[in-house]
């Protein structure tokens, strides 16, 4: 099933939080001088916001739908799905969700569940949430979503200098004259070890050998607690994968590519989403881009590119716009989505 | 397609390159400070303009830009 269409369910609105805490890529010394130079232009992140030491993504995430439940002036007790979307959930067990039910002050009544998804996430959180609205009589739904980067080892060059800390939320409610969401989701778990933290699930339990710093290159010093990027892996997987997946969300539903406002990517370097632009043949006006000023905020990029590039657009037109997540799975998937004057706040800092 | 556009191409992506230095015989793991970063530049543009995927052992296998030049060329022609 790579492709469905789910009816009668609106996006109401988008809200995303990141830490105050700015970190510039200028001051990463743990490289030379001009690779630094070269790499900034090249994954296209000059600064990216990082927590400070006990905040989570939920706390992110927590302010973030904090702030939409108000601005929307839902009740509270009418919210009955609660998901949150991460690969760094606060605890192995239990589920952050529930955590976050609570802490929202959501009632009992609300369904609670976490998904180990990360850079596809946005797009598997709206057709879960949708499909949960369009067949369950749910009425309104709130996507919590996010990831945080002390899972980047600093003496990494591949992975700390590219990823930011974000956390965002979505409301979804029913709405019967809603145009429907056309959904393309695919999955491939033959790269899985692509975009991998190898040790401390039930597969490798931590040991004290899992704090041991190894080297895997120049430039490249991590533990099996921390995060390991297959560049090469990833970076063949976007190029192939992405554009096609496009394609045929857009020719299977009998949407003309010309026809869509903005085409919001995952933020997974520069040089990725510019080579899936230009085989898109898209212009960059219409690939709005968070890189620069947030890094790769890994699930939360597409909501945090929304809320920080578009949100005078997203809040005062109607829109047609397509979501388009990819990576860690390796798992991808692309949704169109029609949305107007939806409620989006300004980006919050904690 | 041929070699002289191939180059030109890689010219225009690598600004940092001299014009004109660059040659079939070239060695560009010396004309380039080569790493990863300039390695995906040069995967992005070779997909972008032949529709070919370069992979990691692509590079390993080859010294010259011709070496990548008919890695490029026999795959386009797949």
């Amino acid at each position: 099933m790579a492709f469905f269409s789910i009816p009668h369910t609106r996006i109401a609105g988008i809200s995303t939080c990141v830490p105050k805490n700015i970190v510039a890529n200028k001051d990463y010394k743990w490289i030379g001088a001009k690779e630094r130079e070269l790499l900034i232009r090249k994954i296209g992140v000059a600064e990216k916001r990082i927590v400070t030491k006990g905040m989570t993504a939920s706390d992110l995430c927590f302010e973030a739908g904090k702030k939409l439940i108000e601005d929307l002036n839902w009740n509270k007790e009418e919210i009955e799905l609660v998901i949150f979307v991460s690969q760094s959930r606060d605890y192995l067990l239990p589920a952050t969700a529930c955590i976050l039910q609570d802490k929202l002050g959501l009632p009992k009544s609300c369904l609670a569940i976490d998904m180990n998804l990360g850079c596809s996430g946005y797009v598997y959180g709206l057709s879960f949430m949708a499909n949960y609205i369009a067949h369950c009589n749910i009425k309104k739904a709130l996507m919590l979503i996010g990831d945080v980067t002390p899972l980047a080892s600093y003496r990494d060059k591949t992975a700390y200098p590219l990823f930011g800390d974000a956390g965002a939320a979505t409301a979804l409610e029913y709405d019967e004259k809603a145009a429907p969401m056309h959904f393309n989701l695919m999955s491939d778990g033959s790269g899985y070890e692509a975009i991998i933290i190898p040790d401390g699930g039930m597969r490798n339990y931590p040991t004290k050998k899992s704090f041991d710093y190894k080297s895997y290159g120049k430039g490249i010093i991590r533990n099996k607690l921390q995060i390991a990027l297959d560049g090469y892996a990833v970076f063949n997987f976007s190029l192939r994968e992405v554009a096609p997946n496009v394609n045929a969300v857009l020719q299977h539903n009998n949407i003309s590519i010309d026809t869509v406002d903005y085409f919001l990517f995952h933020q997974a370097n520069l040089l990725i989403n510019e080579a899936i632009r230009k085989k898109l043949k898209l212009t960059p006006e219409r690939v709005p881009n968070s890189l620069n000023k947030f890094g790769n905020t890994s699930s939360a990029s597409i909501p945090t590119t929304i809320v920080s590039q578009i949100q005078q657009q997203v809040t005062s037109q109607k829109l047609k716009m397509l979501f388009c997540g990819f990576g860690v799975g390796l798992s991808w998937g692309s949704v169109v989505v029609e949305t107007e004057n939806i409620c989006c706040p300004d980006v919050i800092e904690l | 397609m041929n070699i002289e556009d191939f180059i030109l191409k890689i010219e225009d992506e690598f600004e940092d390159l001299v014009p004109h230095k660059l040659k079939p015989e070239s060695k560009f793991r010396e004309i380039f400070d080569w790493n990863s970063v300039n390695a995906l530049t040069m995967i992005a543009m070779v997909d972008c303009e032949y529709d070919v995927m370069l992979v990691a052992e692509d590079f390993q296998k080859s010294k010259t830009i011709q070496d990548l030049y008919n890695i490029v060329l026999a795959k386009s022609a797949q």
